[in-house]
């Protein structure tokens, strides 16, 4: 068989995981301000755990796209110390705050341009905006047979079968290659990777790739920012808590068995 | 009179009821709109369904039946969808943020080069333009976004339990048959096989007693079986729910999980184990009754949302706690 091209889209955000302390909301400026590192985008890693499972026994080559203003290989250059065989960053100016149809547009013209592949896999939703539209837009955008929320991804003579999370447990499900595959945290981590792995890719010489918008982008549709009509802080989800003291556990649990039989 | 369009979904033939909040909120964009509301129901045989959505007054139902609407055939779909709304041009297209919603809505929005906004908490009309704004939680949740998009259909998928249920109406709301022109060679993605698997239905629990990753492995799960099993003797409904890194370390399955991207639940009782707090998680159960925290770590999260708090080792405590609601009852 020829060689497996798979495409993973990821992207970086700040820690969406970080403490709620360390986050906050500029309504002026409309921006949700977090004091915390910047991540890959969980599902996103997902989808390069996916991606690396697909191809352990099999000829391969994974690329890695990554777009924004500006993209920071450090963060990203994870996806190489993982397994990506390539990692390619699409940076502009124009790229910056783009809605989910025009980040689409964007990947899709880059893979456009990449020309040969057999699988593009997202998240099923990025960490920041929560929009959950990406993946399957671009599917659409290249005409490409479209699955969801995939558990689990295999090869087979040309297709792809997904084990896609429904309501009622998974559905088996078959298509084509090329096709697109968003991907959902069943799927398991992305995989340890060594320390030694790690600063070595951090380090190293290797130079990423990065192309601006001339490079790929002629579509001649405009691309549209996110359009934020007003931005503010959720409310208060905070309540007084009465912490139930004790010497020891026995008599924590007597108090909490009190309040639990207050509550029938 | 085609302004405002809701996709109505049916179970087994019968309308769902999570179609009335799509209902209810479709209805208070007609009062600011002074338009019409439409509702369009889809699959192979939809005359019950029919039946029990005119019973909440719309002004219109389409009922696109169509042997090949059996089950949900997303390429079907979509193709019936765009057809329609090519056809009567609606101003406003809402879905729920559902299993079917969440598929369909981008692939609608980008065949009708329109702007979809996901997982809305509330709609409006903007008094000087007209046109839809969409407020949704975004970061998690960590602070709400209204966003106002160009492009018609304006599409939004609502997120469920917010919007109150349209109440029955009186009405003698119009039936329109349409048949999709859709056949075979437009399925991309061959359904092999459906798998049931044994589901919880979180939503319907009155007790949740929830575990993440402070159980440390799988067997903190037998105890928080143990504990359900104790509650259970004196409340209604207990069931085990539990955090995203549970289900991502393989301890349990994907439908116990609450949470943005699991199930929002409302129970009168939640007990959080070894569950940090972060925001992803508490958007799935803040609305909770009453919320009972048990973490070694006093300065986590969930103590700042819980009623009751028990800083201590869950292993320490949940046995304890167990003998003692056996001496109690
Ligand atoms: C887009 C997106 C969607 C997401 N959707 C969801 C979702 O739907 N649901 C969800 O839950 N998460 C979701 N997450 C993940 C979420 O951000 C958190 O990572 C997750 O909720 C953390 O799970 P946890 O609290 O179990 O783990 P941790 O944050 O690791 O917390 C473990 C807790 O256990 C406590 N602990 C440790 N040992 C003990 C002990 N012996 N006894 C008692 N306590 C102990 C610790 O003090 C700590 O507070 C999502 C994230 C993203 C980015």
């Amino acid at each position: 068989m020829k060689e497996l091209r798979i495409i993973v889209c990821a992207k970086e955000i700040p820690d969406p995981e970080a403490p709620l302390s360390d986050v906050s909301v500029d309504a002026e400026k409309m921006e949700v301000i977090v004091d915390a590192p910047q991540v890959i985008s969980p599902f996103d890693e997902n989808a390069l755990e996916a991606a690396l499972r697909i191809t352990e026994d099999m000829d391969s080559k994974i690329t890695v796209l990554s777009m924004g203003k500006k993209v920071s290989d450090t963060v990203l250059r994870k996806t190489l110390a993982a397994g990506a065989d390539e990692l390619i960053l699409l940076e502009d100016e124009a790229f910056e705050k783009l809605d989910s149809h025009s980040i689409a547009s964007v990947l899709a013209e880059a893979i456009k341009k990449i020309g040969e592949y057999d699988l593009v896999l997202t998240g099923r939703q990025a960490g920041d905006w929560d929009s959950g539209q990406v993946g399957l837009l671009l599917g659409e955008m290249l005409a490409l047979p479209c699955i969801s929320l995939a558990r689990e991804i295999t090869i087979e003579d040309g297709n792809v079968m997904v084990k896609k999370s429904i309501p009622e447990g998974y559905e088996l499900v078959k298509a084509r290659m090329p096709a697109l595959v968003t991907v959902s945290n069943e799927v398991g981590e992305l995989r340890y990777i060594s320390r030694t792995k790690m600063l070595k890719m951090m380090r190293g010489a290797r130079s990423i790739p990065s192309w601006n918008r001339e490079d790929f982008f002629s579509a001649p549709e405009e691309l549209l920012k996110m359009g934020i009509f007003e931005l503010s802080s959720p409310p208060d989800m905070g309540r007084d808590c009465q912490i139930l003291e004790g010497a020891t556990p026995d008599e924590q649990a007597g108090k909490l068995a009190a309040v639990f039989k207050a509550l029938r | 009179m085609n302004d405002v369009l809701i996709l109505g979904e049916v179970k087994e033939g019968s309308l769902d009821m999570k179609t009335l909040e799509l209902l209810g909120a479709g209805r208070k964009l007609c009062g600011d709109l002074g338009s019409g509301l439409s509702v369009v129901l889809m699959g192979d045989e939809l005359s019950k369904a029919v039946d029990q959505v005119i019973s909440y007054g719309p002004d219109k139902v389409y009922k696109l039946e169509h042997p090949l609407l059996r089950g949900f055939k997303t390429d079907l779909w979509v193709e019936s969808l765009e057809q329609l709304c090519r056809q009567i041009n609606p101003k406003v297209f809402l879905m729920g943020h559902s299993f079917i919603g969440m598929e369909l809505g981008p692939r609608l929005a980008c065949r009708l080069n329109t702007r979809l906004t996901t997982d809305c908490i509330d709609i409006s009309i903007d008094p000087e333009d007209g046109v839809l704004l969409r407020t949704k939680p975004v970061s998690g949740g960590n602070a709400i976004s209204v966003f106002k998009c160009p492009g018609e259909p304006q599409l939004a998928t609502m997120r469920g339990k917010v919007f109150k249920p349209a109440e029955p109406a009186e009405g003698n709301g119009e039936i329109v048959d349409m048949v999709p022109e859709i056949d075979e060679s437009m399925i991309r993605v061959e359904s092999m096989e459906v798998v049931k698997e044994e589901i919880v239905a979180l939503d319907k629990a009155d007790v949740v007693v929830s575990g993440g990753a402070g159980l440390g492995e799988e067997d903190g799960f037998e105890m928080l079986d143990g504990l359900a099993k104790a509650l259970s003797k004196s409340f209604g409904n207990v069931m085990i729910g539990c955090s995203r890194v549970a289900v991502d370390k393989g301890w349990i399955s994907s439908d116990h999980q609450v949470g943005l991207t699991g199930t929002i639940i409302s129970p009168d009782i939640y007990v959080a184990v070894g569950i940090s707090g972060a925001i992803q998680h508490l958007v799935g159960m803040v609305n909770s009754k009453k919320i009972i925290a048990i973490n070694n770590d006093p300065g986590c999260n969930m103590f700042k949302v819980a009623d009751y708090g028990v800083v201590e080792d869950f292993e320490e405590i949940i046995p304890a706690l167990i003998k003692k609601l056996e001496e109690l009852s």
